[in-house]
């Protein structure tokens, strides 16, 4: 191997080894960050203190949890159907034309920035929400627009997962005088579960991981929701709501927050990756 | 010149190719020929080491040039394959303009001054018959160029590096014929200056431009050298009856 | 990823069978149009309130009583040098980064896959995480305290892994023809990817920079505790300077009454996207690779 070559090939993996090592640092910087109040607290001082009130000593997160798992479960809920709905209409449904806007508007949709949304969810629609009582910036209208921001995920990863189907099995099953419905429902949508499972936890992930949209929505009340219609904060919304001001345990009870988002949302992740095994389906 | 003794290629564990033996004399054309999927190419690129780009190819046996193996011969691949030249089935010209093509390599193997490079460039280019075509777009993309043009202008990219050796893997193939008359009196008017090996199924393009000619066979469903000899005398007779009904049109 | 369009629609004999097939045909059109419709709703409030704000001296003008009157002006100066110290840093590394991951030609080393899964969960690290991480490591630990250098330089994580897939992907569709002609010609690797592959594969190689620009300008969480908020010019890559998004954030949310200049910024800053979104299909186009998105993230 040539000096240039080997050169190249030194500096090349040195720094994609830096690359993948950042993850690393992130996660070791939250470990960090988070020791002392994991160390002093423990653990379960998070779920048992009876209340979130981190200047008088007290850090609870389980009204956080709870909000993060509603408003994450809810969007998903939403996104899923609408979705896999919005794959299938482009490829069994729409005409040509219509099939490619359509997918050039949810990749569109998907480039929208969180905050965007949260402006519009804020200024249009918790007004609507509104007249159902309330200020309208309650869990409910956080999970709508989360829903809609989490849905290009499911929508392009089902359509590559149908797209990547064998023409053969929709033939097959046309030829065998199978409408269009029960092909989609019983050979397309079982043959591509992999894909769009994958779709929808990734979906997961991306809901769990906002932060933008639902604080400037959920209405950021410290408490455990008693009904979609009541106001609501998440970890991520808490963590930038207090990360300005808080000190000592507070701060570092922010990032053992950061840190369970981390952790869960990579389980999820390796989770995918693993189960996508070697085979390149997704890249 | 260039010979193998017992060279055996095998993709991913899979034998295509064993024991091939053969000599290609210096400013002699060989042909290759046989049917399809019995080696032939691999062995072409195995003599210049494209082998290590391809997935999971693996190749043993020993290829010596002027007596020497290539390994000695060479410091490394790419010295090698600064010698010994290759032209593929289908033109590949970089998306470039013609005069960056043919530079590409020349600026990369040693100092020219703007004036020598265009001298290359010049005595290249009438070499394969294209100058008078092209001297007046040298700055225009090679692929404008038809593709007869764009396979001469592969062929001059390779003789800019003064290879001694020339490997062609049927450069015919993918050209219309008139495009494809043109590159074989290329080919002919390089007898005498360049060891030239060629892979073709053109058993008349063979019989026109080469010297010699190796006949490969798939035995066993593997590749291998069944006959090698002058063209003419195993046009005319051969020992082996395979050959002889492959090389009347009969099989194959 | 516009795979094969499947005609499967049969002549129905039975009155039985067609009302499934009509209900499940109706449902399918009505998420799509809710889709659509709500994507519309969306951008034509965003033009209708936005550009009813807009002037030329919106664009240029600082920011006066807490943003409820001038301008822009430093706000954008701030997002373009969060953006130029992001992309200073993100583009070499990734471009090494995909350099390595495609060096074998068979793909799947075990260094490559290694590599691959930690990109795949820094992808999916929670924007807010990044901020903390950003707060923790470049602001606090390496003393650049909130600034433009500590913004960039938190993007430049995040965008790091679409930018490395891009570029991978981007060297990849560059036909193996071209390598072997080049190595056929005995130009060694490190000459045939830079006079050979990367100058193939620019112009996808751009597109992938164009979205991660894309996906930097959309990023609010992670920059709200590394660049922060101040709204004046910087002075220095050292001063603190506000983002379009944090803006948007902050009028929205911190500023009474500043809800119809938050829709200005917010209308600004969707038509730098769709301007990104429309280069990026251009780019993907001319290097032949139509058809490729990546899920978005917002």
């Amino acid at each position: 191997m040539s000096r240039s070559d080997l050169s190249l090939r030194i500096i090349s993996r040195t720094l994609a080894i830096l690359s993948a090592a950042i993850v690393l640092l992130i996660l070791g910087f939250l470990v960090r960050e988070s020791a002392p109040a994991l160390q002093e607290l423990g653990l379960a001082r998070f779920f048992t203190d009876p209340g979130w009130h981190p200047l008088s000593g007290q850090f609870s997160l389980v009204p956080m949890i709870v909000a993060t798992l509603a408003t994450s479960l809810g969007s998903v809920a939403i996104a899923a159907p609408l979705g896999i709905a919005s794959a299938v209409f482009a490829h069994f449904y729409a005409p040509r034309t219509l099939a490619i806007w359509h997918r050039r508007l949810i990749e569109l949709l998907a480039g929208i920035p969180s905050v965007v949304f949260g402006l519009w969810g804020l200024v249009v629609l918790a007004p609507l929400v509104a007249r159902l009582g309330g200020s309208g910036q309650n869990l409910f209208t956080a999970t709508a627009v989360l829903g809609l921001m989490i849905l290009p995920t499911v929508a392009l990863l089902s359509d590559a997962a149908i797209a990547s189907l064998p023409r053969a099995w929709i033939q097959g099953a046309a030829a065998l005088g199978m409408q269009r419905w029960s092909i989609v429902g019983k050979v397309v949508i079982p043959g591509a579960r992999r894909g769009i499972g994958a779709g929808v936890l990734l979906a997961l992930t991306r809901a769990l991981g906002e932060t933008m949209a639902v604080l400037m929505l959920a209405g950021n009340v410290v408490q455990v929701p008693n009904s979609l219609l009541s106001p609501g904060r998440t970890l991520n919304a808490n963590i930038a709501l207090e990360l300005g001001y808080a000190s000592t345990f507070h701060r570092s009870v922010l990032f053992v927050s950061g840190l369970m988002l981390m952790l869960v949302v990579s389980v999820i992740v390796v989770g995918i990756s693993y189960r996508r095994g070697a085979s390149d389906e997704w890249r | 010149m260039i010979s193998t003794q017992k060279l055996s290629i095998s993709y991913h564990g899979r034998t295509v190719l064993r024991n091939a033996s053969l000599v290609a004399e210096p400013g002699k054309v060989l042909a290759l020929v046989g049917p399809s999927g019995c080696g032939k190419s691999s062995f072409l690129c195995a003599l210049n080491r494209m082998t290590d780009l391809l997935p999971g190819a693996r190749v043993s046996g020993q290829i010596t040039f002027d007596g020497q193996g290539i390994e000695e011969a060479f410091a490394s691949p790419v010295e090698l394959r600064r010698n010994v030249g290759m032209i593929f089935q289908k033109p590949n010209p970089f998306a470039m303009s013609i005069r960056r093509n043919i530079e590409l390599a020349v600026r990369e193997h040693g100092r020219h001054s703007r004036s020598d490079r265009q001298r290359i460039i010049e005595s290249v280019l009438r070499d394969v018959g294209l100058w008078d075509e092209v001297h007046d777009r040298l700055d225009h993309s090679a692929l404008e160029l038809s593709g007869g043009q764009q396979q001469r202008l592969c062929i001059a990219r390779a003789l800019a590096l003064k290879p001694q050796v020339l490997l062609m893997d049927e450069p015919c193939s993918a050209l219309d014929p008139i495009a494809a008359d043109r590159v074989e009196q290329l080919i002919r008017s390089m007898r005498g200056q360049y060891t030239i090996i060629i892979v073709t199924h053109n058993l008349a393009q063979a019989r026109r431009l080469a010297d010699h000619m190796a006949v490969f066979w798939i035995c066993e469903g593997v590749g291998e050298i069944i006959e090698y000899g002058e063209t003419e005398s195993l046009f005319r007779s051969s020992a082996n009856p395979l050959v002889t009904s492959y090389l009347s049109g009969r099989s194959g | 990823m516009s795979g094969g369009r499947f005609h499967a629609s049969a002549t129905t004999p039975t009155r039985r069978h067609q009302i499934p097939e009509f209900f499940t045909a109706v449902a399918v059109w009505m998420a799509a149009g809710l889709v659509v419709a709500t994507l519309a709703w969306i951008l034509i409030d965003i033009a209708v309130r936005g550009i009813s704000q807009l002037s030329p001296s919106f664009l240029i003008e600082g920011v006066e009583d807490a943003g409820r009157a001038g301008g822009i002006g430093p706000v954008l100066f701030s997002t373009m040098l969060i953006l130029m110290v992001t992309l200073a840093l993100a583009i070499p590394l990734s471009l090494a980064t995909a350099i390595a991951l495609t060096e074998r030609v068979d793909q799947d080393s075990r260094f490559a896959r290694n590599v691959r899964r930690c990109l795949d969960v820094l992808a999916g690290v929670p924007s807010i995480v990044f901020g903390l991480f950003g707060n923790a490591f470049f602001a606090i630990m390496l003393g650049l305290g909130y600034s433009i250098l500590t913004g960039g330089l938190t993007l430049a994580c995040m965008v790091l892994p679409i930018l490395i897939r891009t570029s991978e992907q981007a060297i990849v569709a560059v036909p193996n023809e071209y390598r072997y002609a080049a190595a056929a010609l005995g130009l060694g690797r490190s000459a045939t990817l830079f006079r050979v592959v990367l100058p193939a594969a620019a112009p996808a190689l751009m597109a992938g920079v164009v979205l991660s620009i894309g996906r930097a300008l959309a990023e609010t969480a992670a920059l709200i505790f590394t660049a922060g908020y101040v709204a004046r010019r910087p002075e220095s890559l050292l001063d603190s300077g506000r983002s379009l998004s944090v803006h948007i954030y902050d009028m929205a949310m911190n500023v009474p009454g500043g809800g119809s200049r938050a829709y200005a910024t917010a209308c600004v800053l969707v038509a730098l996207l769709l301007a990104i979104n429309a280069t990026t299909t251009l780019l993907l186009h001319a290097a032949g690779l139509q058809g490729r998105s990546v899920g978005g993230k917002g």
